[in-house]
């Protein structure tokens, strides 16, 4: 009995024909990009911001609101730490920041590498932990307080790590309480370099405490039920967020126009409306106007 | 394993599902790694074939520095490219920052010694009496260098397929130079390490069987290129 193999003329034809399909798919499937130059009308604007705005979902409600008022101009959202979208700034890739790390932010445009810094929300932050509490942590209304506790009983403390707005927050609530964790070889305290969410899963597994922005934390709680509030309310634990404008970025027509928007009444209007619906609750607290 | 077929039945959902976001991500990954490897090759073959067919001092050398080069980090590649292309930097002004260009121009530089490396090898390994029956027939050294590929065509094939399994897959790279921007510069990998971090695990999961998939047609395309003929020979 002879076995069947496909004639050499056909696979090659088949291999071709397929290889052709992927080749214009390129050119059908790819997103072209809008070169300012090609096209006039619409222009590019960076906004460097951070992780804890993005996967809250808010960009989701603020882009194509202020797109929609806004025709000419279409944002481009790099979300990387608040300490990666400064270096963006600094080195005039990004044309507009929106960031919460107020000492660095204050810093940059005092370098004079941002303008124009103003406040547009604020939120909180929070310290979780594990249900057992071994550091006795719940209902302290002070953070710094919390965060002795939690040094004194070398209860697993899981940070951020990097230079997000959370991380520098969480070093200055260190500061206050003169504990130096970061020095320690003791290993309770761990660094993950890691964004927030996969922070949070990982004091989650390891039943550790963890500073999280109540963002982040409304949106991933129900994956990490190990976790719970623990501290919540301290003036200490405010996380308030500033839009600077990038002077010679590249589209400080688009920048302008972005922070105008956002601390005017269009902005201010969806950022005090996002997640009231699914979470009873304001995510971010609009505030432009505001001293900084 | 429940996980496992559940990421499954989520990736096809994922594909058939036409939301809005799914398709132009993977279209993008092809056109970027596609066209990347469309250029390496053109970079690679011949480079390849130099390295495989002189002989002169130094060749060992430049060998070392493409057989080096194959495996040069692609977020290191990324970290360079950004660099160049930033303002700040020496071509900047061309403001290809953040752009699926600036990701292409990437990928080449990862692609092209992967390509190059490869050819060398398959080149190298024809026999060297060929060349010498090819000149007393009296080829010219461009039919030669035709009659050299097309004898080792399996491995050029290879070395082609190399270079876009080797790009399809990274994310260092595109991550860096791209900015995983929602509707311009997301990629699937960059869509994967995104849903990762925001603890989305089983819509990463999803994303990593569509990789999966795709990578599998596309290199399915190429191996019967390289595979048609094969039963004419031993």
């Amino acid at each position: 009995m002879r076995r069947f193999i496909t004639p050499p003329g056909i696979r090659r034809v088949t291999g071709l024909v397929l290889v052709t399909t992927l080749a214009l798919s390129l050119v059908g499937c790819s997103t072209p990009s809008t070169p300012a130059t090609i096209a006039p009308k619409v222009s590019d604007v960076i906004l460097a911001s951070t992780t804890s705005t993005q996967d809250s979902g808010l960009f989701d409600a603020l882009i194509p609101a202020f797109e929609k008022d806004n025709p000419s101009f279409k944002i481009k959202v790099v979300a990387v730490g608040s300490g990666a979208a400064l270096t963006l700034g600094e080195k005039k890739d990004a044309d507009v920041l929106l960031v919460h790390s107020p000492a660095a932010e204050t810093a940059f445009v005092a370098a004079g590498s941002g303008t124009d810094r103003k406040p547009v929300m604020y939120n909180d932050f929070l310290l979780v932990g594990p249900a057992s509490d071994p550091a006795k942590t719940k209902g302290t209304t002070s953070a710094v307080d919390a965060f002795k506790k939690i040094a004194a009983a070398k209860a697993t403390f899981v940070s951020r790590g990097d230079n997000s707005g959370t991380y520098t927050k969480e070093l200055s609530i260190w500061a206050s309480a003169t504990v130096d964790p970061t020095k320690t070889t003791d290993p309770w305290y761990v660094s993950t370099g890691a964004a927030m969410g996969v922070s949070l899963g990982i004091a989650n597994e390891k039943r550790g405490y963890i500073l999280v922005d109540r963002a982040t934390w409304l949106t991933n709680k129900d994956k990490d039920p190990e976790l719970a509030v623990m501290v919540e309310g301290d003036k200490k634990l405010f996380n308030s967020y500033h839009v600077i404008l990038i002077p010679g970025a590249r589209n400080i027509a688009g920048g302008k126009a972005f922070e105008d928007w956002i601390v005017g009444p269009a902005g201010q209007k969806v950022i005090g409306e996002f997640g009231v619906a699914k979470y009873g609750m304001q995510i971010f607290v609009p505030n432009a106007g505001a001293s900084s | 394993m429940h996980v496992y077929t559940q990421a499954i039945a989520e990736a096809f959902s994922l594909i058939f599902s036409g939301s809005g976001d799914v398709w132009p991500v993977i279209g993008l990954s092809l056109a970027v790694s596609g066209t990347a490897t469309l250029i390496a090759t053109a970079i690679g073959l011949p480079v390849g074939y130099f390295l495989g067919m002189s002989r002169f001092a130094g060749r060992g050398s430049l060998i070392l520095l493409v057989n080096t080069a194959m495996g040069w980090p692609p977020v290191v590649i990324g970290l360079f490219v950004y660099m160049a292309l930033s303002r700040t930097g020496p071509f900047g002004d061309l403001g290809l920052l953040f752009t699926p260009q600036a990701m292409v121009v990437a990928q080449v530089i990862l692609a092209a010694p992967l390509v190059a490396g490869v050819t060398t090898a398959a080149i190298a390994s024809v026999p060297r009496d060929l060349r010498l029956q090819l000149r007393a027939l009296g080829a010219s050294r461009l039919q030669e260098a035709f009659e050299v590929i097309k004898e080792s065509r399996r491995g050029v094939m290879a070395a082609v397929i190399a270079g876009f399994g080797g790009i399809i897959s990274e994310v260092g790279a595109v991550s860096i130079v791209g900015g995983n921007i929602q509707g311009s510069t997301r990629v699937m990998t960059t869509a994967i390490v995104f849903n990762v971090n925001r603890g989305e695990f089983g819509l990463a999961m999803a994303w990593g069987m569509v990789l999966l998939g795709i990578a599998l047609v596309a290199n399915a395309a190429l191996t019967m290129l390289q595979q048609a003929g094969s039963v004419y020979e031993r």
